[in-house]
Parts: structure tokens; C-alpha cells; sequence
């Protein structure tokens, strides 16, 4: 996805929104038109500013969940408890709308399809949004590199994608995924039903002579937990790239 | 609330830059004069929260770049870092 072009500084642009997915009872998926958008690289952010009647203006900044590959700009959103914006962007927007944004940003926390080792994804929440970005690209790309995601959820109605990761995992090359459900569990459930830990990790994480490169992303507490875990393991730390989501995004 | 619970990534603080540089500046280096450790903006800790935003060191907490912006003015500081390393500018 390399382009020459120089960027040149940041600007706000506006995008119309096309489409919204209810993904869990708190999570959106809001699809975006974004006639000047640059496209991206799978982990990118964007920013997203609102400005009330009186011009009061909030700005926060969402992680891309489409894939490069995709037509359209997909960002998902969870509603936070008080959360001036995301209560916004899950509650009141509406097809037709537009909303002001600028990016792609980043560029450190990203996977390239044809990057080498195998790719280990840890998803905390909604930690999952970069993650899934990375894995419909490696799907969109014909990727053969093989890629695990451990992916925490408090519940099974909390997983989100969760359909779309099952058709994943059931694809030829499909990611492994391994779910642990922190706070209750369906009936019958034979997975994972704790915390991520060490223990954890040590099952789920690829072996460190097969260099993996490793993502992490999701609540402050659980992505220094994780990262923590990975360097026990003996992962180099410069191999184990987090993004904090840190308490709330609001 | 806690410190560590505020505790973000050089990501964080992308957009912020992108505002005053023309790279992406999650993948410029920056070298500690704390630790000398050198790595990666991105792989930095961010503090947003403050009037400004900090990026410490993600190894000995020094404060590596500080920035304010007050009536249309940007300022950056840099109290604990030897330097700020970018590529050309160019869109990766």
C-alpha cells in the first residue's frame, strides 16, 4: 500500500455515513463514505470531531476496523458510560449524516500482509477493532503467514465480529481463535473462562524461535498484563506492539 | 484516577503531531536522556489528560517531549530526550 506522495500535514474531511451495525448491545459499526479519504494500512486510527450548535467541538480517536481492501471506512464504536462522543456515535447518528474526520494516523502500530512469522493477535473488548482490520486484510490478501488471535470478552453477547470471526476461522488459512469469556459463560461452554494470563499465554502464544509479531490492544491493565506475559515467555519486546484504549475513550 | 490507568501509547498522540509535522511521527525515534534507550514514538507511554500532552519513557518514566497548545500557539519541549529522529516525509 506504499504511496510515494507526500502527505503533507493533517486535515479534517468529511464522510458520510452509509451504513450502521449493531454489533453487540453497546458496540457500532459505523461504514463511511470518505470521498477524499488517502486509504490506509490495517491498525490505523482516526480522528473523529463533533462540534455542538454553539460550536463546542470533541474529538476522539477510533481505531479503523476495515481492511485497506475494503470500499468502504468502517470504524466500531463501544458506548462508554459518559461518554460525550461515543454515546453520540452509538446513540444518535443516523445513515445520511456526515461526520468530520482526519487520518489515516499511525503508522507503528500497523501489519502488512507478507510481513514475516506468524501474526499473534491479543484482543482485550473492544481492543478487537485494529485486530480485525489486520485479519481482513490477511484474509483480502490471500494471506498464508498463520495468525492466532486470543480474543477476551466479559461474555459471549459481548464478543464482537463474533459471527464473522467463526466464518474466518472456518476459511482455508483461516485465523485460530481462542475465546476466553471473563464473566459468564453459555451453557456447555468448554473455553476459556478466566482473565488472560500467563498461563494462558503460554497455550495460546506461538512458539518464539518462529518469530512471531504480536499485537496487542485493549484496556490499559490488560495490555501491560499482556505484554508482561508475552516478555516472560520470552518474546522480545520489540516484537509485541500494544495500543492502550487506557480507561475510557469517552 | 490512577497514573498507570491513564497511561496511553505514543499512538495516542499521532493526530496531535500530525497537526505540526508532515511525517508520521509514530515511527520517528526518540532517544532517552534518562536511560538512553531509543525507540519508537509509538512504543512510547502518552499522557493525555494533562493541559498538555507527555510522552514519557516506556523504560525509566522520563519525560522525553511535552506539548501545549495555547491561543492558536504550538510548543514542544523536549526536557529528557538527547533527540527526535524522522524519515523523509512521505506517506508510508
Amino acid at each position: 500500500m506504499a504511496r510515494a506522495a507526500v502527505r503533507g500535514r493533517l486535515n479534517w474531511t468529511l464522510g458520510e455515513v452509509v451504513e450502521l451495525t449493531d454489533e453487540t448491545p453497546r458496540v457500532r459499526t459505523i461504514f463511511l463514505e470518505v470521498p477524499e479519504w488517502p486509504g490506509h494500512r490495517a491498525g490505523q486510527h482516526v480522528d473523529v470531531r463533533l462540534t455542538a450548535e454553539d460550536g463546542y467541538q470533541a474529538q476522539r480517536s477510533y481505531s479503523i476496523a476495515s481492511a485497506p481492501e475494503d470500499g468502504r471506512l468502517a470504524i466500531t464504536v463501544e458506548r462508554l458510560p459518559d461518554g460525550e462522543v461515543s454515546e453520540y456515535l452509538v446513540g444518535e447518528l443516523r445513515r445520511g449524516d456526515m461526520l468530520e474526520l482526519r487520518g489515516p494516523i499511525g503508522g507503528y502500530f500497523v501489519w502488512e500482509a507478507g510481513s514475516d512469522g506468524p501474526l499473534l493477535l491479543v484482543a482485550g473488548g473492544s481492543g478487537i477493532v485494529p485486530l480485525m482490520s489486520m485479519l481482513r486484510h490477511r484474509r483480502a490478501s490471500d494471506g498464508t503467514v498463520g495468525a492466532r488471535l486470543l480474543y477476551s470478552s466479559r461474555s459471549w453477547d459481548e464478543v464482537i465480529y463474533r459471527d464473522e470471526l467463526e466464518r474466518l476461522a472456518a476459511g482455508s488459512n483461516g485465523p485460530e481463535v481462542i475465546h476466553t469469556l471473563t464473566r459468564s459463560q453459555p451453557p456447555g461452554w468448554k473455553g476459556y473462562a478466566r482473565r488472560v494470563d500467563g498461563a494462558m499465554l503460554a497455550e495460546a502464544a506461538w512458539a518464539t524461535a518462529s518469530m512471531p509479531m504480536t499485537f496487542v490492544c485493549g484496556p490499559t491493565s490488560f495490555v501491560e498484563s499482556v505484554a508482561g506475559g508475552l516478555v516472560l515467555l520470552g518474546y522480545p519486546s520489540n516484537t509485541v506492539k500494544t495500543e492502550r484504549f487506557g480507561p475510557t475513550g469517552g | 484516577m490512577e497514573g498507570e490507568a491513564l497511561r496511553l501509547d505514543g499512538n495516542a498522540i499521532a493526530g496531535t503531531l500530525g497537526e505540526m509535522f508532515v511525517q508520521e511521527m509514530t515511527e520517528a525515534r526518540i532517544a532517552c536522556k534518562g536511560c538512553g534507550n531509543v525507540e519508537p514514538v509509538g512504543a512510547e507511554h502518552a499522557y493525555v489528560q494533562a493541559p498538555g500532552i507527555v510522552l514519557r519513557c516506556s523504560h525509566c518514566d522520563e519525560a522525553l517531549l511535552v506539548m501545549t497548545r495555547t491561543a492558536g500557539r504550538h510548543r514542544i519541549w523536549f526536557p529528557r530526550s538527547h533527540w527526535l529522529e524522522m524519515g523523509e516525509p512521505t506517506d508510508s
